[in-house]
């Protein structure tokens, strides 16, 4: 994932809150994700048109964190959900 | 034990299917459309089932696209808050209908295939010109844009179809296939001279799968059912019994998975008679074998208890007359080489033919 990528949760894709569990979830075709709380604050900044870069300043703003640490870890969990085609990227 | 909530639920919303595949994961004695719930009932189901914790639904049959109130249930279950996901042939939806779908909030289409050719798949299907409709039905679906799976179901007669099923799927613009290998309950138990892989043809599409998730890595998502019989290990049925899903059968009976009915001292609850938490939590059937404490050994004892429960109860069943042993293609299992054997009996009847599946009764006899 570049600075300049932007992401997007594609059609059959969507955040839901699982009030019996109460927890954050991301519903996708036949899967349900279970999001911890970073997982969940990542996902809420994608919006299909902020870039990653702007998605990681924005949470390094939000949780007092090194800009690196968080861009780190946004990575890793976005490239994955692109792997199981959960997350469209636009160069 | 204490059961957690179901995360999925299968709806079969009908037994009527203008195909008739051999294979059909449909009871041999379906309910008839006079059994079948009505709409207000369905709504209220997929209601209790959000409430009680379920996240997916799956749309299924028979075909769903035979229940005129489709549109209805799908955005009923959207409004229940569930994630809706429409198991199709294809046969049935027009493009009217997918927009009415798209309308009412369907989240997922998943797409069966029968072969990857008009002859291999109507002939399969036992529908005629049903092969050129569902090509012609996916296209809509990509025009619409509905995030679609493609299902292909495979057996010793088309497993050499495979390479074609995965071009088809990336040309369709399918996000991920299912290469499910044919697995033997409902229908198929009568099928397993005919469709019966050889353990060479397992092998191979293990080993295409293997290379076909490497190279499409970011473009097509494959999941795998593999070959029964011819493991070493069984499968994790359902994600453990009573564990994760549930199902609910056209005429009302909740079953802990599609089979559940062949294990006959078991005593099924329905939607009419209680809410749906009761029976998950309570219903006998549930939690008849549930967790770990009906096992006996080789499971017992097993390290690997928890990892597959002991596979599959209806297999169980099926091959060996007893629900609570252990599945017989687990290698720990007294009777893997027996079925190791009768799966090589099976594949080796070249010339066995196909038995379809028939179709629900029509209504208690009319005169007309
Ligand atoms: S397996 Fe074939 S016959 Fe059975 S419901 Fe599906 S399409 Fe119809
Ligand atoms: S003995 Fe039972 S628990 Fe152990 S691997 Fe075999 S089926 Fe699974």
């Amino acid at each position: 994932m570049e600075n300049g990528d932007v992401p997007a949760l594609p059609r059959g894709v969507r955040l839901h809150f699982d009030a019996v569990r109460d927890t954050w979830v991301l519903l996708a075709p036949e899967r349900a994700v279970t999001l911890d709380g970073i997982g969940h604050a990542i996902l809420n900044v994608v919006d299909g048109t902020r870039s990653f870069g702007d998605i990681t300043q924005l949470l390094a703003e939000k949780f007092n964190a090194p800009v690196d640490q968080i861009a780190q870890d946004s990575a890793g969990f976005l490239d994955a959900l692109r792997n199981r085609r959960f997350l469209d990227v636009k160069a | 034990m204490t059961a957690p909530p179901p995360i999925a639920m299968l709806a079969e919303l009908t037994h009527r299917c203008p195909l008739s595949c051999p294979y059909c994961s449909n009871p041999v004695e379906m309910a008839r459309l006079d059994q079948e719930l009505d709409t207000e009932t369905w709504a209220r189901v997929f209601r209790e089932a959000a409430e009680l914790g379920v996240l997916q639904l799956h749309l299924s049959g028979g075909e769903p696209a035979s229940r005129r109130d489709l549109e209805t249930l799908v955005k009923a279950a959207r409004d229940a808050g569930l994630y809706t996901n429409l198991i199709t042939s294809g046969i049935g939806l027009t493009e009217k209908r997918l927009a009415a779908l798209d309308a009412a909030g369907l989240d997922h289409v998943q797409l069966s295939l029968q072969g990857t050719n008009p002859e291999m798949a109507d002939e399969i299907g036992g529908y005629k010109g049903g092969f050129q409709r569902k090509m012609q039905v996916a296209e809509w679906i990509g025009k619409i844009g509905f995030p679609l799976t493609l299902n292909a179901v495979l057996h010793r007669r088309n497993l050499h179809q495979l390479p074609r099923a995965l071009e088809m799927a990336v040309e369709m613009g399918a996000r991920r296939i299912e290469v499910a290998t044919v697995q033997f309950h409902g229908w198929a138990l009568k099928n397993r001279d005919a469709f019966m892989p050889t353990r060479e043809q397992a092998a191979e599409a293990t080993r295409i799968v293997v290379e076909a998730r490497k190279a499409l890595k970011g473009t097509l998502v494959v999941d795998y059912v593999p070959a029964d019989y011819h493991d070493d290990y069984p499968k994790k049925c359902m994600g453990g019994w009573g564990t994760s899903g549930l199902n609910v059968a056209p005429d009302g009976l909740v079953l802990p998975c599609h089979a559940a009915q062949t294990i006959t001292h078991l005593e099924f609850e329905r939607v009419q008679d209680k809410p749906l938490a009761e029976i998950w939590y309570e219903g006998a059937a549930f939690n008849a074998y549930r967790g770990t404490e009906w096992m006996a050994d080789p499971c017992k004892t097993c390290e690997r208890k928890t990892l597959d429960f002991g596979g599959c109860r209806c297999q169980a069943m099926a091959i060996l007359g007893d629900a609570s042993a252990t599945d017989p293609v687990c290698v720990k299992s007294p009777h893997h080489g027996a079925l190791q054997a009768q799966a090589n009996t099976h594949a080796a009847q070249t010339d066995a033919p196909l038995v379809y599946r028939s179709q629900p009764k029509k209504l208690a006899e009319t005169v007309d």
